[in-house]
């Protein structure tokens, strides 16, 4: 099991990876520094009262201090996960259902609001709060995919616990005005959370400067491993949660069960080069992207940007094609891997509830693709992605479909 | 007197990745898709899950694949069968690990026979004094002191009385021949890393077809039963160690008369030595060890010196000490528990192994024991 041995596996000529908001390669250097932790250092991090223990032990708190790095954290506010998809309905179930355990001062704090283009496992921890008997406000989106500050200060009530605002998002890739959210939230006492499972290692965030009280993250999304993720769960003032899963008391108590050492090491490897490559590999991306973006826009006279055009993840891309079915595309370019927006819905037939969001028809939202660049792309590989996908579209417009 | 030699018995804590799981890991990073998504990658990804569902329903003798849900520990996967569920009431054994027993501040305490078995005729009073719909939850074999419950009468008198039963066999599995159907519980739950799979993976099987509300909501994998991205290659590892354990489940043969000879050459040694269970059903790798009179923490500490890694119970109380429930709900006096340590042996540890830890041991008890007597001259 070496990264040399994963390169020789993977060299099956597989398709032109461009769905890195889906999920991401690890990187070899996570890899290696995850390795150790599988094989030699196997102990449990709870064993402390032995060396093996201790080693895995120490190893964690070390990623644990990457991860906070990253953020600008205290390295104790950070809560390992399996996910952000377990981060975020623990930061919301949790900060609800401990506002329902212990009230604080004069009035009941049982509402929620939440944008309607987040992730599902947000909309569903929402939904399972409503069938609680919460309150929840699904808050529209401008149609650039940006919040409005006026329409969420409007939604704020005195009854509001907690707003809920993704970072950047994993379809169109929009970055929100997490600082002035955060002020605004601050200003009203109510808990601002953030899923940054797409913006955490790609953009800068900083849990101080953009007052946040709960923030999601990923190992997956940014070349570490699948299986582990963390909360960042603010302690001055202190936020306090109700733990989804309970038993050993680790992680403080909020979170039980065997931290998985090597995943945690990969988590906080992943964050410690995501910190110090971040700038380059933004720009790198920003390149990539338009280039790809002026060689599609020249070819396809059509072609619509989805979202914000400057507030966005540089590697990041949904794209209308008017006319052209995006499943069509896709399977017309099988050297491609890219997809018609989130993994977790990509398998059904429903147009994107995020692009409806923005306004688009089912129409236009069905002829949108997903295009995620990654550290892994090259400039050849978009090269040939655009020219596949600019025949493909051709093709299919040639077949009867009518470009608008 | 550190030889420099390294012997870990707290293979209940967790235990070595297995060769074949290790393969497995590296395999899947290499195959690093989303199995959500419909491209190439993403169906490579689904295939490597699906088959590792079927290797886990192999693990517990055939149950149906569909019924595997994958989770991120046992942990996860006690909560999940405790509180998926919508039964009013719960029991659970006074022995059940912390997942269990934390989860729901109103289940009610089913009692346990001095040598840490479930009492049968409390179960069956239990269930007949509330009508309500229950779950009851028991353990296969306890982490602290490897004794097997009688699961079969267990999920006998839970379905006689329209109860569900969950049985969690995180510390079984792998180390006894399973049969779903012999156990019969409705709920089992399986961890990955104490049978050699890579830790952050583990399940709820669910034998029959009976909902479960997710603990963790959102893209709805799993069958809608638990969500977020699979961990593919904890997965896959999962599956491959569980298939090596089915394979190699003879290893426990050996095991166990490993431990037979530790104990006995314990009893021999020092005669003033508890061991607790040895009169009922054990896992074959597992040996509670009272040295009176010394303290768990010295005794594990020194023991560490030595080289040897043990501990004095369960491992995720996360380094805070205190008296050992299972002991405690057995009868055994406070002062024997707190002087009792925890062996637990593997499928690869070797004579020279439980050698090392007699030696590191009995010196220790000579050591206190000369230390004690001229304490007592002075």
């Amino acid at each position: 099991m070496s990264p040399r041995q994963l390169s020789s596996t993977a060299a099956n000529t597989p398709p032109i990876y461009l769905d890195n908001q889906s999920t991401t390669r690890i990187d070899p250097r996570v890899l290696e520094a995850m390795l150790p932790y599988f094989t030699e250092e196997y102990g449990n991090p709870h064993s402390s009262s032995h060396a093996y223990g201790r080693i895995a032990a120490a190893a964690i708190e070390q990623a644990r201090g990457d991860i906070a790095a990253l953020i600008h954290a205290d390295p104790r506010a950070i809560v390992f996960t399996s996910g952000a998809t377990e981060a975020n309905n623990l930061a919301i179930k949790g900060a609800a259902h401990f506002a329902r355990a212990y009230p604080q001062g004069e009035g009941a704090r049982d509402h929620v609001i939440a944008l309607q283009t987040e992730h599902k496992c947000v909309l569903e921890s929402c939904k399972e709060l409503e069938r609680e008997g919460f309150q929840i406000t699904y808050l529209p989106v401008e149609p650039s995919g940006l919040v409005s500050l006026a329409a969420l200060e409007a939604a704020i009530s005195a009854r509001t616990l907690l707003v809920s605002v993704m970072s950047a998002h994993n379809e169109i890739g929009v970055i929100q005005p997490l600082a002035e959210i955060g002020a605004l939230c601050r200003f009203h006492r109510v808990l601002f959370h953030s899923d940054a499972a797409q913006a955490f290692g790609k953009i800068p965030l900083d849990v101080e400067a953009m007052k946040l009280d709960l923030l999601s993250v990923s190992g997956h999304k940014i070349y570490g491993p699948k299986g582990i993720g963390a909360l960042y769960v603010r302690r001055r003032p202190r936020v306090r949660l109700l733990p989804l899963i309970d038993g050993g008391g680790q992680e403080r108590g909020l979170r039980s069960g065997t931290l998985p050492t090597p995943l945690c090491v990969g988590l906080g490897r992943a964050a410690a080069i995501a910190g110090d490559e971040m700038a380059e590999e933004a720009e790198r991306l920003r390149r990539l992207r338009d280039g790809l973006l002026r060689n599609l826009a020249r070819r396809l006279p059509g072609l619509r940007i989805n979202g914000n055009t400057e507030r966005r993840l540089t590697g990041s891309l949904n794209l209308t094609l008017p006319g052209i079915p995006a499943q069509a595309l896709i399977e017309a370019c099988p050297a491609i891997a890219i997809s018609t927006g989130s993994a977790c819905t990509s398998a059904s037939v429903e147009p994107s509830y995020v692009l409806r969001a923005l306004g688009l028809s089912d129409e236009l939202a069905n002829a949108s693709i997903r295009v995620g660049l990654g550290r892994f792309t090259t400039a050849a590989e978009v090269e040939f992605a655009a020219d596949a996908l600019a025949a493909a579209a051709s093709g299919l417009t040639g077949r009867g479909g009518t470009p608008t | 007197m550190h030889t420099g030699r390294e012997t870990y018995l707290d293979w209940n804590a967790t235990a070595p990745l297995r060769p074949e799981a290790a393969a497995a890991v590296s395999e899947a990073l290499a195959s690093w898709g989303n199995p959500s998504s419909v491209h190439r990658r993403g169906r490579v990804a689904r295939r490597i899950i699906e088959r590792a569902r079927e290797e886990i329903a192999e693990l517990l003798g055939g149950v149906d694949p569909r019924g595997v849900v994958f989770v991120s520990g046992g942990t996860e996967a006690n909560n999940l069968a405790l509180l998926g569920t919508d039964r009013e009431r719960v029991l659970i054994s006074a022995v059940e690990h912390d997942s269990v027993r934390q989860v729901l501040p109103t289940a009610e305490t089913i009692p346990v026979d001095r040598d840490g078995v479930v009492a049968l005729d409390a179960l069956d009073r239990l269930l007949a004094a509330d009508p309500r719909p229950a779950l009851v939850s028991v353990m296969f074999a306890n982490n602290e002191t490897g004794v097997i419950q009688p699961v079969g009468e267990i999920a006998s008198l839970a379905r006689r009385c329209g109860a569900l039963f969950h049985c969690d066999a995180v510390q079984a599995a792998g180390r006894l021949a399973l049969d779903a159907g012999a156990i019969g519980a409705d709920f089992i739950s399986l961890s990955g890393h104490k049978l050699g799979g890579p830790p952050g993976v583990g399940a709820l099987v669910v034998t029959g077809d009976l909902d479960l509300a997710s603990l963790v909501r959102g893209g709805g994998q799993e069958r809608g039963r638990r969500a977020g991205t699979e961990n593919l290659p904890g997965i896959a590892g999962f599956a491959a160690a569980a298939r090596e354990a089915v394979a190699d489940i003879a290893a426990y043969d050996r095991v166990r008369a490993l431990r037979a000879e530790l104990e006995a050459e314990i009893a021999v040694a020092a005669p003033e030595a508890v061991i607790y269970g040895t009169d009922v059903l054990r896992l074959p790798n597992t040996s509670t060890i009272t040295m009176p009179g010394v303290a768990a923490e010295t005794q594990v500490i020194a023991l560490d010196l030595d080289g040897v890694r043990v501990s004095a119970g369960a491992a995720c109380s996360s380094g805070k000490v205190g008296p050992s429930h299972v002991l405690a709900a057995m009868g055994v006096e406070p002062a024997l528990a707190a002087s009792t340590i925890r062996v637990s042996l593997g499928w690869s540890t070797s004579e020279a192994d439980i050698a090392h830890f007699l030696d590191a041991w009995i010196a220790l008890r000579r050591r206190h024991r000369g230390f004690s007597e001229r304490a007592r001259a002075a």
